[in-house]
């Protein structure tokens, strides 16, 4: 698979669309909420066989989020991940056959097998990093933020409701409005840090609101719902990109999967979860779609196409080599 | 030859590289209109804007995620955190993203970036003011850690850590701020090389940063008891130049290694491990100077009882290798 879908965000550029061309880029970017979910799925399919080793994070329920994000930038725009980070660097660009092969520890991985689920870095495709530590995407990318304050770039933050109490999030807040940085913060909030209830740890059960003592704007989004967050990121980029500083934006999302591969997520209330499965962010999206006109064999077609070239990635991927330590043994610093 | 001043070597290092590289960032707290609390680095924003020298919030951690975040992005951010004590504060995005970035990347990707800071005690600035936290990060593939003991050699160094494609922890120590020395030879002194400060065929005395200083003095009253001290400065400690240690011992046969610091963990320990394995067979004798597995005090007598010195130097070399005025 070669990754290359067409760039929704260069159709885009100004966060604006067109009626016409506005189901097409939809369209596509339902293609890459697919695409992850099935990434996903294959992924915990190859855990369970031992494929993929130590611990993976999956977002399958929460596709909307990065990908409507990503509707609203540019591709030379920044973005920074976290350990539940497969659907955001896929959101970005970031070639699926060679995230698949770094799950796996492959030779051909996007790092070479080196960083595995919870650290990928695709800087070719403005991925500044996904980071297995809770909040350091947000410091990351206000960073990249004050690159792009230089280089007429944006950069977003994506982070979890448990990132939302680290040290990171208050202090690039502050830092990212006192400077006036081109960024975004998007909290993805699951309403489960790990296995604990969100509001049970956060004070003042908020976390938008949050940014109005830094006097950031604010907005809580649906965060199954491709357009609400698409709508609200091209607001906020646009904020960044016009020099007038950071925006938080808390997306409300549920992960279908438990917090890890070890979790079975049965502190979960049975209709809390049905209840969000029924807001399944792909069912919203496909409504949406056929809703406005899209024929049901063109989405078929679609999803039909998205999973075939998935499948050949994967299995591209499982047939890459191991890296081999003899040959390459890795140097400690850039010379 | 001029003589140059600590701290105007330092300024003097961060004004070159903003002037050479339009992509060189310069920002902490109170370092920018205030100029520094030690008064390092004054007229830096006046000179190159505040969009390229600014002052920043008292938040290490966001310091230290910005300049990672700016560092592998295109810029190359050199940030103050004013004490060494408070790079704890900092350490997740130095230590598991800084650090890590080139490596894990498979080698695609790296993190130029500088963190300076003032260290070291005898400024009765209590515990949390006078630890030097390069051990701290000695532990950590993919930093450098670099504490120059001269004027020539933190101008000469900090140009080449600003140059350095990798994330640089910069210590500078409150006493040597005022210390006047000759400029560096060069454009940049490189790092990761010990230097032969003083030569001498009896004793090779090993140090860093101000310690360096103290081991010269004692090296000077130990030659008028008759011994000749080598004093090795290693000005890294990551990577740490074990070669040019070696090559001293080998020709003095005894080594001393002097820590302002613990001595459990601390840099000295590791050397003389390092030491032992490799040249061995070339030792007579090897030990170490540290300090006490306490914090640091406040009060003056008792901070400059808890300090080595070049007295401390000089009357534990007298002592091992019973020698001296008595």
């Amino acid at each position: 698979m070669s990754g290359r879908h067409p760039e929704v965000a260069e159709q885009r550029p100004d966060g604006q669309h067109h009626a016409a061309e506005g189901a097409r880029t939809f369209l596509d970017a339902y293609a890459r909420m697919f695409l992850i979910r099935e990434f996903e799925q294959a992924i915990h399919r190859l855990f369970l066989k031992g494929e993929v080793h130590g611990t993976t994070h999956l977002s399958a329920g929460q596709e909307a989020v990065p990908v409507g994000v990503c509707m609203a930038l540019r591709p030379d725009d920044y973005l920074s991940g976290t350990y539940r980070g497969h659907g955001h660097a896929l959101a970005k660009g970031t070639d699926p056959e060679a995230l698949a092969a770094e799950m796996l520890g492959r030779a051909t991985g996007v790092c070479g097998g080196r960083a595995g689920s919870m650290n990928v870095v695709d800087l070719e495709h403005g991925m500044v990093g996904c980071f297995g530590i809770v909040g350091g995407s947000i410091g990351a990318a206000t960073g990249a933020a004050l690159s792009g304050k230089h280089q007429g770039r944006v950069s977003v933050a994506l982070f979890g409701d448990g990132a939302a109490n680290q040290a990171y999030f208050h202090e690039c807040l502050n830092f990212a409005q006192v400077l006036r940085l081109p960024a975004v913060f998007v909290c993805e909030n699951n309403l489960y840090g790990e296995f604990t209830p969100m509001r049970e740890v956060t004070a003042g059960g908020q976390i938008a609101a949050r940014a109005g003592a830094y006097g950031i704007p604010f907005q809580v989004v649906d965060g199954n719902d491709l357009w609400a967050v698409t709508e609200a990121s091209a607001e906020a980029v646009a904020r960044a990109r016009a020099g007038d500083g950071p925006t938080l934006l808390e997306c409300q999302t549920y992960r279908h999967f438990g917090h890890s591969k070890s979790d079975p997520a049965k502190y979960r209330p049975a209709d809390e979860v049905e209840r969000w499965l029924q807001r399944d962010p792909l069912g919203i999206a496909r409504r949406r779609l056929l809703s406005e006109g899209t024929a049901e064999v063109e989405l078929t077609a679609l999803e039909n196409d998205v999973r075939e070239r998935l499948a050949a990635a994967i299995e591209a991927a499982r047939e890459a080599p191991f890296p081999d330590p003899a040959a390459r043994r890795g140097t400690e610093y850039r010379e | 030859m001029s003589q140059l001043e600590f701290r105007a070597a330092v300024r003097d290092a961060i004004a070159e590289e903003l002037e050479r590289d339009p992509t060189v960032l310069f920002f902490g707290e109170d370092v920018a209109a205030p100029g520094g609390v030690f008064a390092v680095t004054g007229g830096l924003q006046e000179r190159f804007g505040p969009q390229r020298v600014f002052d920043t919030p008292i938040s290490e951690l966001a310091l230290a995620g910005a300049a990672f975040g700016a560092a592998v992005t295109g810029m190359r951010p050199v940030v103050e955190v004013m004490f060494g004590d408070f790079m704890g504060l900092a350490m997740d995005s130095l230590v598991n993203q800084a650090a890590k970035l080139w490596y894990v990347s498979n080698e695609q990707h790296s993190v130029p970036l500088v963190i300076r800071s003032a260290v070291g005690a005898g400024g009765r600035f209590g515990a949390m003011h006078s630890q030097n936290h390069g051990t701290w990060f000695q532990g950590v593939p993919g930093l450098k850690v670099v504490a120059p003991s001269s004027p020539g050699d933190a101008k000469g160094l900090l140009k080449a850590a600003i140059r350095d494609d990798n994330p640089v922890i910069f210590l500078e120590h409150k006493r040597l701020y005022s210390l006047k020395g000759p400029a560096p030879n060069g454009e940049t002194v490189p790092l990761g090389r010990a230097a032969v400060v003083r030569e001498g065929t009896d004793l090779t005395i090993v140090s860093v940063s101000k310690g360096v200083r103290d081991a010269i003095d004692a090296a000077e009253t130990l030659a008028g008891d008759g011994l000749e001290a080598e004093v090795v400065d290693l000005r890294s400690l990551r990577p740490l130049d074990l070669e040019t240690v070696l090559a001293s011992v080998t020709k003095t046969n005894r080594v001393l290694a002097v820590e302002e610091g613990p001595r459990t963990g601390g840099w000295v320990s590791g050397l003389l491990g390092m030491i032992a394995e490799e040249g061995l067979h070339e030792l007579d004798d090897a030990w170490l100077i540290a300090t006490e597995e306490t914090p640091i005090p406040y009060s003056p007598t008792l901070e400059d009882a808890f300090l080595p010195a070049a007295e401390t130097i000089l009357e534990s070399v007298r002592g091992r290798l019973g020698i001296g005025s008595e």
